[in-house]
């Protein structure tokens, strides 16, 4: 495995190399807090960042996205055929990703990278992403991500895994994406290899002794869905849920969409936007009917999902990466901590 | 305010055991220093749970408009307002909610305090004016005062217009030379400064709508928003239609909005909606001399003609 | 691999008024590029995505069989935005087909079967698919008999009717054609509720008896018990489910039955499979 040393005075040309090959998404501050966003041509990461509101999911899944146009004109030889809309997948990197958020990457790519349909748009922008990680050296109180399958310096899904060493960064090149990543910035100082891994592993192993939160899920597979669904906490729980979309809009594992259709003139557009599955209409069947029309429902629904319909279905834990960002958002303090201990304790009472 | 607490609890154990309410509606204690959430009391050994104090800055009415049977709810002034705007619009009866009222001295504004950290708070006490707060690298002790909410500032109508017990007593109310100096600002700005604090005010808008679920008034069956048919706005993140969301749903509240701020509360990316809805409040007390909520017989303004109304727009 | 959200363009070749109270109508498609016919092959039990460009999408069982080529028909009610536009257009008029889509009946295991096809109001359209698929000269001979009951509100409100009375008057299909009620005094037919309909002239159950059933949430829960007292298992009966649908692929999340999306897991579902999912459909 190649390690590269990065001298910290180095990293900002090394940054604005690189922009000469890839479009720079990363950490910035505006005044609602800081946000995962593509970089304008003076501006760089900021590499100090405690953590982004909302996920890096965006880079690769805009929250609205076009995915098709027509002509509605027919005087046009095509008209009403529907084509790609020229959307740009060309190199990107995201720099300063959190291993949590490169791990919830890969958990959502299950769901568009399937063996009966790829999703073209999301597949086509994870292929040209590079994702540069940064270890997180002083986890925040909310972050329970060891206890659900990754961790401070989890390297899965990322191309690169920084280390900040205060002076200077120390890169692990993962895969050859993120080599050619580090080339086009020019960083090539190399360092020793085994000092190098003997210094992420004190790190990480730091790093997840500072993890204050966790949650407990070694039963919930042995459950059945029935039996969890027909709990008797749902209904408490729900209560003050508000039934807004923060909750799967900051969540980096969630991944529901909706798909719009908007007509302009003589051009029509489809649309690809982010849903959620809190909203009343997610539902609803145009004849009226509506399977999940209680706000119960759907909160039941939202947990259920993340921690056990997608851990039946695909067996690599449960749908959550322990960033707490849905902890800290919602505004009703609705704790996905709390209902995942409460569903994995459950016991039914005949 | 900390001392009400007990009161409060007290009222509602009573109430439970003699079986008068159903449930009681009010705040219990979060998981995350600073963390509120609204709770359902329905047996009197759930009544420890409840709590008040200065995070509790959501608005119980908007738990109320959905409830058939009678029902406790503890409110603030403002939330106090909201009760009374749901009486009017029938969207409850008087008789089915008893109002612990509780003498309101402001909540504090969560995402200033979050501002003065580098890292994340880990524990929040309050102790009636000071605030303690601490994170991992550093403990900072506040004036309550100091960290208001932005409605609080200018709030006069700290005690409830309403209620059927008050939890503690009442506090005084404060009088203001300038009612809405916050919007006098913006108007003051040029149309160029206008139109970019707007957008920069929207710009990462999220459309979650937590703004809207949040608020007492928004209790439409169906929100313009998600109307299909006819579409009046985009699903997406057009700027045109992020936008129009705001300013539509700050139009529908005109007359109505009592300035509780739950809408800025419940807004995961920390922006001011109520620079919208201010306005609007403003422009309605200049026009018609209303202020929304005190008066159980009085229908707001936009419901009502009155042929002394001001009929500029039309001359 | 293809990009799954292009529809195949399609031209309307006919509309027909398919019920009296014109709520329903029946849209015969042609495609425009003959490979795209080729390529949309498929089974009876499918969906597809019916695709109108600057409105939106609706998924619509295939009415049409395999066996039928040349052209794909739907049967579409008019309820939403996307229908109501369908309804008004014209043939001649260009739109776009997403599909096949779902999973299908289970036809090997129906081979050396008798079916019971059991169908209610406009929800019989994969129905139509699979009898005449059946019943086609090249597959009749992989059942055995072959019963079908179907209601409607009433004689008007039964979809394709002049095939049915067609196959009514065949031997190797058993009719049972009812309706809830009628003032009609030349209707030869049953008057009564599919429930009834089923209990009275549906085959008793045995092994290689299997049900097939499709129509409103209400039909489906009265003729349940009826099958159960013919004595047919949770596995022999199975049921075709609709749910709203957005991306038909199973990746938009929204179908979802517990763990089952009904775009890809389903619409086709046994009994047996649907009661260990919750109840939320």
């Amino acid at each position: 495995m190649k390690f590269i040393t990065i001298d910290k005075n180095t990293w900002t040309n090394g940054i604005d190399k690189s922009r000469e090959r890839y479009q720079l998404f990363g950490p910035v501050n505006d005044e609602n807090g800081c946000q995962i966003k593509k970089l304008d041509p003076d501006v760089q990461p900021d590499m100090e960042y405690y953590e982004s509101v909302m996920s890096a999911k965006s880079v690769l899944f805009p929250q609205t996205e076009k995915i098709l146009t027509a002509s509605l004109n027919e005087a046009d030889e095509d008209h009403h055929i529907m084509k790609r809309a020229e959307n740009d997948y060309s190199p990107r990197a995201v720099i300063g990703i959190r291993p949590y958020d490169a791990k919830a990457i890969t958990l959502v790519k299950l769901n568009f990278d399937t063996q009966a349909f790829q999703e073209p748009y999301w597949c086509d922008a994870y292929e040209s992403t590079v994702f540069v990680g940064l270890g997180i050296t002083r986890p925040g109180p909310f972050d329970f991500s060891t206890s659900v399958g990754t961790g401070p310096f989890c390297e899965e899904g990322l191309d690169i895994l920084l280390a900040d060493l205060d002076d200077k960064y120390l890169a692990k090149i993962l895969t050859p994406k993120g080599d050619a990543y580090a080339e086009a910035c020019g960083f090539d100082a190399t360092a020793d290899e085994n000092e190098a891994q003997a210094l992420f592993d004190i790190l990480r192993k730091e790093a997840e002794k500072n993890i204050a939160s966790c949650v407990t899920t070694d039963k919930i597979k042995e459950k059945t869905i029935l039996e969890l669904h027909q709990a008797d906490f749902w209904d408490d729980l729900a209560f003050s849920c508000i039934n807004c979309g923060t909750c799967t809009y900051v969540c980096p594992t969630c991944w529901c969409f909706d798909i719009q259709d908007e007509a302009r003139q003589k051009h029509a557009n489809r649309f690809r936007n982010w849903d959620t599955c809190m909203s009343p209409l997610f539902t609803r069947h145009a004849t009226g009917h509506n399977p999940r029309g209680t706000k119960v429902q759907r909160v039941r629904q939202r947990f259920m999902h993340k921690l056990k319909y997608f851990l039946d279905k695909y067996d690599q834990g449960i749908m959550c990466v322990g960033c707490g960002r849905c902890v800290k958002s919602c505004p009703v303090n609705i704790d996905i901590r709390e209902v995942c201990n409460m569903m994995n304790a459950y016991e039914k009472q005949d | 305010m900390a001392t009400c607490i007990e009161k409060v609890r007290e009222i509602a154990a009573d109430l439970l055991e003699k079986g008068e309410v159903k449930k009681v509606i009010g705040f219990a204690k979060g998981t995350i220093p600073m963390g509120t959430r609204p709770i359902s009391i329905q047996s009197k050994q759930g009544v420890e749970k409840l709590v008040f104090n200065s995070t509790c800055g959501l608005n119980l009415a908007n738990y109320a408009s959905k409830e058939k049977e009678k029902i406790a709810i503890v409110a603030k002034g403002c939330d106090s307002r909201n009760l009374v705007t749901h009486i009017v619009e029938n969207q409850i009866q008087r008789d089915q909610i008893y109002i612990i009222g509780v003498p309101c001295t402001g909540m504090v504004d969560k995402t200033r305090i979050n501002a003065l950290f580098e890292d994340e708070i880990t524990a929040f006490s309050e102790d009636l004016d000071t605030l303690t707060v601490s994170s991992l690298l550093t403990t900072q002790t506040l004036k309550k005062q100091d960290y208001l909410k932005g409605n609080c500032l200018y709030c006069t109508h700290k005690n409830p217009v309403i209620y059927d017990v008050l939890a503690a007593d009442l506090v005084e109310e404060q009088t203001l030379d300038t009612l809405f100096p916050d919007v006098d600002l913006i108007e003051g700005l040029e149309p160029d400064a206008k139109w970019n604090h707007f957008e920069a005010l929207t710009k990462n808008c999220i459309r979650c709508y937590a703004c809207r679920n949040a608020c007492p008034l928004c209790y439409c069956p169906t929100c313009f928003v998600d109307e299909s048919d006819p579409q009046w706005v985009g699903k997406g993140q057009d700027k045109t239609d992020v936008s129009t969301f705001h300013f539509l749903r700050a139009f529908h509240c005109a007359g109505r909005c009592t300035d509780c701020g739950a809408c800025v509360e419940a807004c995961p990316m920390g922006i001011n909606v109520r620079d919208f809805t201010r306005k609007l409040n403003k422009d309605v007390l200049n026009l018609f001399g209303w202020e929304a909520g005190l008066d159980m017989k009085k229908r707001p303004p936009l419901d009502t003609y009155r042929p002394e109304d001001p009929n500029n727009f039309i001359k | 691999m293809e990009n799954p959200y292009i529809p195949y363009p399609v031209r309307i070749d006919d509309i027909e008024i398919a019920t009296e109270d014109k709520s329903l109508k029946t849209f015969k498609f042609v495609f425009l590029n003959k490979e795209d016919e080729e390529k949309f092959s498929y089974h009876a039990g499918q969906f597809a995505e019916l695709s109108i460009p600057g409105v939106g999408e609706i998924p619509i069982g295939i009415a049409s069989s395999p066996v039928e080529k040349g052209f794909v028909k739907f049967t579409v009610f008019r309820t939403g935005v996307v229908t109501a536009y369908l309804h008004n257009m014209k043939v001649g008029d260009i739109m776009g087909i997403r599909g096949p889509l779902g999973n299908w009946y289970p036809w090997e295991t129906l081979e050396n079967k008798n079916v019971v096809i059991i169908g209610g109001g406009f929800a019989f359209t994969t129905l139509r698919s699979s009898i005449v698929y059946m019943l086609d000269s090249g597959n009749r001979s992989k059942f055995k008999n072959i019963d079908v009951v179907y209601g409607a509100r009433s004689p008007g409100m039964l979809l394709y009717r002049e095939e049915l009375y067609e196959w009514e008057k065949r031997s190797d299909i058993n009719m049972h054609i009812t309706v809830d009620g009628t003032d009609d005094p030349n209707w030869k037919y049953h008057k009564g509720f599919v429930p009834q309909i089923v209990e009275q002239n549906a085959p008793k159950a045995d092994e290689d008896t299997y049900a097939i059933i499709c129509g409103p949430p209400i039909m489906i829960k009265f003729t349940q018990p009826s099958l159960a007292k013919l004595g047919y298992k949770e596995h022999q009966i199975i049921m075709s489910l609709e749910n709203r649908m957005k991306c038909g692929i199973g990746m938009c999340g929204r179908c979802n039955i517990g763990k089952e999306l009904v775009c890809k897991d389903g619409p086709v579902f046994t009994l047996e499979q649907i009661n260990q999912t919750p109840k939320e459909y």
